[in-house]
């Protein structure tokens, strides 16, 4: 049983986040541990096990990338430990640019602004590739798959530096 | 609609007996027990009606004291009184000695570096200390509710890693004792308030006890706990206020004389007696007898006292901004604060602590009560009390666990504030031709250097078939249970052999330590102690038959007659080995029972994730 099956979703990206939320407790609600005190050991074993199946589940797919690379990993794709390094010059240029403009932001006159602008140009990148990523994989073609994986490549280096930007700026109001 | 559950002759248990749980705070100063009866979480009282137990064990060649007994001799016999012992749960000799340097005790290392205590009645460890205080609590509330405890939950401090909090479950164990649940003290206080049924929330717990003091920050979101931020300081408590008081009064006495044992003990509880009325009256008088004969008298007002002790609140206060940052929130966002523990009585704590949050402070319940109670009304709704109860309680893992890596940097396999129950698999591969054995070193903690972080475990797999190097695929998987508590499995992928682990815990004691420990804790003879393991074997058997017959009476339908023959079978045997003696074959019973029907156990988990998700129950239907 897939994690998509097991929360009777279906197996797409786009994912309801209120429904998801809803079914995981209700899930977690019938089968966590607690409900199983008085049962026998193998039964708590077995509700142990599946509360953490469901906790991985509900993990996997509330968060976008996790869930893109799941949803590639059921299309055959294993994106997890590759050490396969992403081959578009256009794309590393452009991460070769953010990374020094980040750098740049305690040194700007107003770093609250530039670290302002640097984030909304991080998050309209991270909405283009999951459009991206909900196109090609829709499509479902072995080209359009492979793309699908470049995005979801693209999107984590988006999400890093989306982190890092985070780090910065309680960095720029702590102090 | 709810069927009427008509019992097979034999089997006595109804389904709907209520049954017997009660929740314990074993806490560092004092150990308290509660239960539910009538709907009403209660502390209870021992025959002199007092609700707390000192958490002291007194050793001596007669037998061993615990409580109110025990704590007279903590002066006279201090190497033999073990006080406090909770801060030496899971803690390495090493630990012990940087933290607390003028200890009484005469302590030692075992081998896995946990700690003894020698006593004048033999050596000791701190899981048996433990137990030593949870029996009189568990005894008071079995005479109370007439029978022995089906289970019990016992609260532990948020922050309590595995090694900590496998130890106090070790304890209860000792005494033959079911844990339902290990509880976080400060969810358990949130609980007591009711909190759980609020949707979403923020709650801060603030709790000082006599030696100790905690801040915890906990999310709640639709009955989901999760603990944000753990902070405090575990060398500050209501001891401190009686201490800083203690010297005023030294110095008001104009006394430059020797500070006798005696003389110290008088001015301690005089402090105690002045703290605790201040918080009640604005101004009190206190008379002191000084060695050389003469009197002093003095008195003390409540803003003289709020002066004394205000640097030592103003700890808690940083403490407490501390934890806030840590959560990543603002103080706005804190919807409600809870007092925990005796201190928070203190008119100055109340007052910082609300001027701090900028909120009213919850503390309509005792707050020495107040985790014990909430752990009650836990152990009430696990025990199966209160079938409609739609609480559940997420736990999250306190701290991340990881693995020693090359060159004594740590890696983590599940990173702190995880939800639990959580499994997550790690794989290994061998690096020399025909290796077929390989040391796996189990950390827990945030930092990235093995001697920053607590060992909590080696261990090696064996029996990995020979092949080349890096042929091998060793899939590790480790499963952190709803009580945070670690369990580590292995198998080799290739082949699918399943590899032998012999897990060392670094601190913690191995299955066969405990059983030696229940051997040597018994007191009594060989045959009572076979007695004893007969009636605890019986009544697991009881639960396993009574479990299967009410899961056959509401799901016999998802078998065929030929699925469910085999299982009935079991059942007959296991109830015709009940009848009789002999403890091995009711033990070889109740595993074919559960062999029997783990198909049947699978089939109704699915059935009802497939109810939970359709969104009816079957009384709907």
């Amino acid at each position: 049983m897939n994690y998509f099956e097991l929360f009777a979703l279906p197996t797409t990206f786009e994912v309801n986040a209120s429904e998801l939320k809803a079914k995981y407790l209700e899930l977690q609600r019938t089968i966590h541990p607690d409900n199983f005190a008085n049962a026998s050991e193998r039964e708590r074993l077995m509700a142990v096990h599946k509360a953490a199946q469901i906790n991985d589940a509900f993990d996997t797919l509330k968060s976008h990338d996790k869930r893109a690379e799941y949803l590639l990993s059921l299309a055959g794709i294993e994106l997890a430990h590759e050490t396969k390094t992403l081959r578009d010059p256009m794309f590393l240029m452009q991460q070769m640019e953010l990374r020094e403009l980040l750098e740049d932001i305690p040194q700007a006159s107003d770093p609250e602004q530039a670290l302002s602008d640097f984030q909304q140009q991080v998050e309209q990148a991270i909405t283009q590739f999951k459009l991206n990523f909900s196109r090609q994989f829709a499509e479902n073609s072995a080209d359009t798959l492979q793309q699908a994986a470049d995005d979801v490549r693209k999107l984590k280096f988006m999400l890093k530096l989306s982190k890092e930007a985070e780090a910065l700026e309680e960095q720029i109001y702590t102090y | 609609m709810a069927l009427l559950q008509i019992s097979e002759p034999g089997q006595s248990t109804a389904p709907h007996q209520r049954r017997l749980a009660a929740g314990i705070d074993l806490g560092t100063t004092n150990s308290l027990v509660a239960t539910v009866r009538s709907g009403e979480a209660t502390t209870l009282a021992d025959e002199n009606g007092r609700d707390s137990l000192p958490s002291i064990v007194h050793y001596s060649p007669e037998g061993i004291d615990v409580g109110y007994a025990a704590k007279a001799h903590s002066i006279s016999d201090a190497t033999n009184t073990i006080v406090s012992v909770k801060r030496f749960m899971g803690r390495t000799l090493a630990d012990i000695q940087a933290k607390h340097s003028e200890l009484p005790y005469k302590l030692s290392a075992t081998e896995n570096g946990l700690i003894n205590i020698e006593t004048c009645n033999g050596t000791v460890n701190p899981i048996q200390v433990s137990s030593e205080i949870l029996r009189p609590l568990v005894a008071l509330a079995s005479d109370t509710l007439g029978d022995e405890l089906d289970g019990v939950v016992i609260t532990v401090p948020a922050y309590f890693d595995d090694a900590q909090r496998q130890g106090t479950k070790d304890a209860a164990e000792l005494l033959g004792v079911k844990v339902f649940r290990l509880l976080n003290e400060p969810t358990a206080a949130a609980i007591a308030y009711g909190l759980d049924s609020d949707d979403e929330g923020v709650i801060a717990v603030y709790d000082l006890g006599g030696g100790t003091f905690d801040i915890s920050i906990l999310r709640l979101n639709k009955g989901v706990f999760e603990v944000l931020a753990t902070g405090g300081d575990s060398a500050l408590g209501g001891d401190d206020f009686d201490q800083a008081l203690s010297q005023w009064i030294f110095e008001q006495a104009g006394y430059d004389g020797e500070h006798s044992p005696a003389l110290q003990r008088e001015i301690s509880r005089l402090a105690c007696e002045t703290k605790e009325r201040l918080s009640s009256v604005e101004e009190t008088e206190l008379s002191l007898s000084l060695p050389c004969g003469s009197e002093w008298q003095g008195s003390l007002t409540r803003e003289q006292f709020k002066q004394i002790i205000a640097p030592l609140v103003k700890r808690t206060i940083m403490a407490c901004r501390r934890a806030v940052r840590d959560a990543g929130l603002a103080i706005d966002e804190i919807e409600q604060v809870v007092m925990v523990g005796g201190s928070t009585r203190v008119p100055h704590v109340r007052e910082q602590v609300s001027a701090y949050f900028q909120r009213e402070l919850l503390t309509s319940i005792d707050p020495d009560k107040v985790v014990a109670i909430g752990a009650a009304i836990q152990a009430d709704i696990l025990a199966g009390n209160k079938p409609d109860s739609d609480m559940l309680l997420l736990d999250v893992l306190p701290l991340s666990l990881g693995l020693e890596t090359m060159g004594g940097l740590t890696e983590k396999v599940i990173p702190r504030n995880t939800t639990i129950p959580v499994a997550k698999a790690q794989e290994f591969t061998t690096f020399k031709d025909g290796q077929t054995a390989m040391a796996v070193h189990i950390l827990q903690g945030e930092r990235e250097l093995v001697e920053d972080c607590r060992s909590l475990a080696r261990f090696e797999l064996r029996g990995i078939p020979p092949m080349a190097a890096g042929a091998a695929h060793i899939r590790v998987t480790f499963q952190v249970d709803a009580d945070g508590l670690l369990s580590v499995s292995a198998m080799e992928k290739s082949s699918g052999v399943q590899a032998a682990i012999e897990v060392k815990p670094s601190f913690g004691l191995t299955d066969s330590e405990v059983a030696s420990m229940i051997r040597d804790s018994m007191t009594f003879a060989r045959d009572d102690m076979d007695a004893r393991m007969l009636a605890e074997e019986k009544v697991e058997a009881s639960r396993v038959l009574e479990g299967l017959v009410s899961a056959i009476h509401d799901d016999g339908h998802l078998l065929s007659p030929e699925e469910l023959s085999p299982i009935r079978h079991a059942m007959q045997v296991l109830e015709q080995a009940m009848a009789q003696t002999d403890l091995k074959s009711i033990k070889q019973a109740i595993s074919d029972c559960d062999a029997a029907s783990q198909d049947f156990a699978a089939k109704r988990m699915d059935q009802s994730i497939r109810q939970a998700l359709s969104g009816q129950s079957v009384d709907d239907i």
